[in-house]
């Protein structure tokens, strides 16, 4: 594994945007919530944490029993503690919301989260050896929280990445603000001491082979979340920038991330808002991020719509990128075209329909794309079925292979992926996994 | 406007909160500012024997956010000497003729001591004189303070001594470290007292340091108890004021009371007035926030007693004395129960797990379709503000089987989201007394009691 890269400078644009709790806030603030029986707060978290008693633990000063109650329902509760969207989880539920300002229960988890990983302190070990082995194939979110499940219950496992770096977007997709690469990379740290084995450069399907795969384990979760953005299928493609990698530069090398003067980002999902919070951080003098459909329609959370807008980046809406213009290798402009919306159609969303003549030309030096994410080719490799590409599974997170499981973005056809959804997934998944180990045998 | 003006036992001030006896009475340059922002008197800081002090003399009880929910104190009476009180004592009179200036003494139990500090409080033209016999740490062990207060016979000795010499009115300020509060004070009027107040403060001790595990605060690595006070002791200090103002021997007295502990806003005020007390003295909360919180006490008290009615202090001191009963008085036929309002209701079911786990099990959680549910009764796989929020049940109070503890209506977050409704009752009104004076039996033997609840219809549950 190369050097962990420590990015996080006090001071820097990047910087984490929220400063941890003081002890005296911390306190103050778990103090305020009600301790609600059977909360709202924790039906909203996807891996329902028990919320109240967490930050009740806070209160009196018990962070070692936080830490616990949280990382018992999450193991990722680090990273989710920055990068969840909690104004539509545990704190858009939160009883005091609708007249007061509600708990602030992010930062309070990370609060506890931090007490354990700035101590170094183990929350829990690797169970009793069950003389079982498990291949997890992606060390993101959910291929992390499977694997640190599982060898909480005694499994031995192995995590293959095919990256040089573990962590998944929490390392290379989630911007520093949110959550800093050494968040990222304590969390996975932490699951190593659980027991997991971590092989990093591994892309399963080359190396090591699925046959392999299949007979040293005695089950696989794969867990390899999505691939890079789509192709727009317009002229002048090439020169258009992938929004994922423009974020991963941002976070490992920035100082190498050449921004634009002018940065035009394709699409209005919250991975085009993170590219448009870079680069306006980053330098660029204007940023524009150009979405086909209204604010109605827009992916991205209203919360972190409401934050781009406050850090001065404008949106184009109703607008459809259709030439690159470049001279020399440079880009010099995005040309658009307008758009209407139309009736709805099958799918029930509004069909588009260009308006001619409507053509406008964007200046722009810099042009990056996040419209969503491909598939990855290891379904196939696998012989899984899938649905409009991603891993079919059961309830029990199992694909139509028996004895292998997934989770995560890759299986998540419909709702909207987020990292918390994924711990879930890989915690279910690792349950479901040991009742059939045990089951079998 | 209400008129605020006190006169007791005789001491007139412009309204009636005085500062205790106390850290805020140290000293005529704080009795000064005192008078300045508006206080009506000062109960000196006790003078009398000489004395050393310690650090971290002062310790309190944090409790949810609330900084100072009480203060103990092991500091001793003023480590000044005396004659610097008494100067600034006689300073402070000349330059504030209006207020109401007291001086608490504590003297060696002599005749002679007792004698030569009445004597030489009086030279200072001061209008009073509080004896205290209250301090539970340091003074009582060397036989002063609650060592005297605890003894009624001593309470009543001393109190003859000073009130043969005594000129100016004479308050007695009685100890709460007592089974009986009635025995000090009958003393206080048997000896011919001319006033008397309390509660000094509660034998306490603070807590022990979870990290070092000395007491807190430590004093050089010791600590032990200290003096007591602050909104928490404010329901025992009610409780000793209306016990005096029950007995018949203090009350046949009319010596005035002037109350304390816990005094910290002007509602806690009228409390102290309507049970009783016909002057108010203050000391944790001017700790805590300084002089300045008498605006708030006298404009408060003023405008609740012009929303009320009342015209002057003397109107409302006792007024609610009457209602002050025993168990055995209560209408045993009395009904009230619960009632959620849904439309206040924020959902935190704190009331559903206090009356389950708690109480008597009568409030249900009720789904959309109108069932009863168990809680957390979702689905792993449900999530998400709008589902969690949306599928949240109602909390609905079974009103027949409610016995009207108020349990809910306590600790309810919501201002006047459960209200304690009362019903009619079903049976005629009894108390125990007349219940048991009529048929002795069901006082005597469960099975008796049985028939007679169900002659009643009287259902426990």
């Amino acid at each position: 594994m190369s050097e962990i890269p420590s990015v996080t400078v006090a001071g820097s644009a990047l910087q984490e945007l929220l400063p941890p709790l003081s002890e005296q806030e911390a306190v103050t603030e778990s103090a305020r919530c009600l301790m609600c029986f059977d909360a709202p707060c924790t039906h909203a978290c996807p891996t329902h944490i028990d919320i109240p008693k967490f930050i009740k633990k806070i209160s009196t000063g018990n962070l070692l029993g936080s830490a616990r109650t949280i990382l018992e329902s999450n193991l990722l509760g680090a990273t989710c503690a920055r990068v969840c969207p909690v104004q539509e989880l545990c704190e858009g539920a939160c009883v005091l919301g609708s007249e007061h300002k509600p708990i602030a229960i992010g930062r309070l988890q990370r609060y506890a989260m931090d007490y354990v990983f700035m101590r170094k302190i183990d929350v829990f070990h690797a169970g009793k050896s069950l003389g079982k082995k498990v291949a997890v194939v992606g060390a993101g979110p959910v291929g992390l929280s499977c694997a640190g499940e599982l060898a909480k219950l005694g499994v031995s496992v192995t995590l293959y990445e095919k990256r040089d770096l573990p962590g998944g977007l929490s390392t290379f997709g989630i911007i520093v603000l949110r959550e800093p690469v050494e968040v990222a990379l304590a969390e996975v740290a932490m699951i190593q001491r659980l027991g997991a084995k971590l092989e990093v450069g591994k892309e399963v399907g080359l190396d090591p082979a699925v046959a392999d795969l299949q007979k040293n384990f005695d089950a696989v979760f794969v867990g390899i979340g999505l691939g890079n953005s789509p192709q727009l299928g317009i002229p002048g493609e090439e020169y258009i920038l992938d929004g994922l990698e423009y974020i991963e530069d941002s976070k490992l090398q920035p100082a190498q991330l050449h921004v634009g003067r002018e940065v035009i980002v394709i699409g209005a999902g919250n991975t085009a808002i993170d590219c448009a919070t870079v680069a306006r951080r980053l330098g660029a003098e204007r940023v524009t991020m150009l979405y086909r459909r209204t604010e109605k329609e827009m992916t991205a959370y209203p919360h972190e719509y409401a934050f781009v807008k406050l850090e001065g980046v404008t949106v184009s809406f109703l607008s459809k990128p259709v030439k690159v213009h470049h001279e020399n290798g440079m880009v010099k402009a995005l040309e658009c075209v307008r758009i209407a919306l139309g009736e709805a159609d099958a799918s029930g969303r509004a069909a588009l329909q260009e308006i001619p003549g409507s053509t406008m030309v964007l200046p722009a030096d810099q042009i990056v794309k996040a419209i969503g994410q491909n598939k990855l080719p290891l379904a196939s490799r696998l012989d899984l079925k899938t649905d409009k590409g991603f891993i079919r599974v059961d309830a029990n997170f199992e694909t139509s292979s028996p004895g292998i499981f997934a989770g995560g973005d890759c299986i998540r056809a419909r709702g909207s992926a987020s990292t918390v959804m994924a711990v879930q997934d890989g915690k279910l998944a690792a349950r479901a996994i040991y009742q059939r180990l045990v089951n079998h045998g | 406007m209400a008129d605020l003006r006190t006169n007791f036992a005789g001491i007139r001030s412009p309204n009636p909160f005085w500062l205790a006896s106390a850290p805020p009475t140290n000293s005529g340059a704080q009795i000064h500012r005192a008078f300045e922002a508006g206080w009506g008197g000062a109960v000196w800081k006790t003078i009398g024997a000489p004395v050393l002090n310690v650090s971290n003399r002062y310790g309190t009880w944090r409790y949810g956010n609330e900084k100072m929910l009480a203060i103990n104190n092991v500091e001793l009476i003023s480590d000044r000497p005396m004659e610097v009180n008494l100067r600034e004592i006689a300073e402070i009179k000349r330059a504030w003729p209006d207020r109401a200036v007291i001086v608490s003494a504590m003297v060696e139990s002599k005749p002679e001591a007792w004698h030569d500090v009445i004597h030489r409080i009086q030279d200072t033209g001061a209008d009073g004189i509080e004896l205290n016999y209250g301090c539970p740490h340091g003074m009582s062990e060397r036989g002063m303070g609650s060592a005297v207060g605890q003894v009624p016979e001593y309470c009543e000795e001393i109190t003859r001594w000073v009130m043969d010499v005594a000129k100016i009115p004479v308050i007695v300020k009685l100890t709460p470290n007592i089974s009986d509060i009635v025995m000090p004070a009958r003393a206080a009027v048997a000896a011919g007292a001319n006033a008397i107040s309390l509660i000094n403060t509660v034998n306490s001790i603070m807590g022990v340091d979870l990290d070092t595990l000395d007491i807190t605060p430590s004093i050089g690595g010791r600590g032990g108890h200290g003096g007591y006070a602050g909104p928490a002791v404010k329901p025992i200090a009610l409780n000793m004021l209306a016990a005096l103002g029950r007995d018949s021997v203090v009350h046949n007295s009319s010596l005035p009371i002037s109350g304390m502990g816990g005094i910290s806003t002007w509602r806690d005020a009228a409390e102290f007035l309507l049970l009783g007390a016909s002057s108010l003295q203050i000391c944790t909360a001017v700790m805590h926030y300084g002089f300045r919180i008498i605006e708030d006490l006298c404009d408060g008290l003023s405008n609740w007693m012009d929303a009320k009615q009342f015209a002057t202090i003397p109107d409302v001191v006792g007024h609610s004395l009457r209602q002050v009963s025993d168990f055995k008085d209560f209408d045993l036929s009395f009904k009230v129960v619960a009632r959620i309002d849904q439309q206040k209701c924020i959902r935190c079911d704190l009331c559903y797990v206090a009356c389950n786990d708690a109480a008597h099990q009568c409030i249900d959680l009720i789904d959309k379709q109108g069932h009863v549910i168990a809680p957390a009764v979702y689905e792993p796989s449900s999530n998400g503000r709008v589902e969690a929020v949306s599928t949240r049940p109602s909390v609905v109070v079974r009103e027949e089987d409610c016995v009207g503890c108020r349990l809910c209506f306590n600790i309810c977050p919501v201002e006047n989201c459960i209200q304690m409704v009362e019903v009619a009752p079903d049976r005629p009104s009894v108390t125990w007394d007349e219940l048991t004076a009529k048929q002795p039996e069901v006082a005597e033997d469960w099975d008796q009691m049985e028939r007679y609840r169900q002659k009643m219809g009287i259902r426990i549950h």
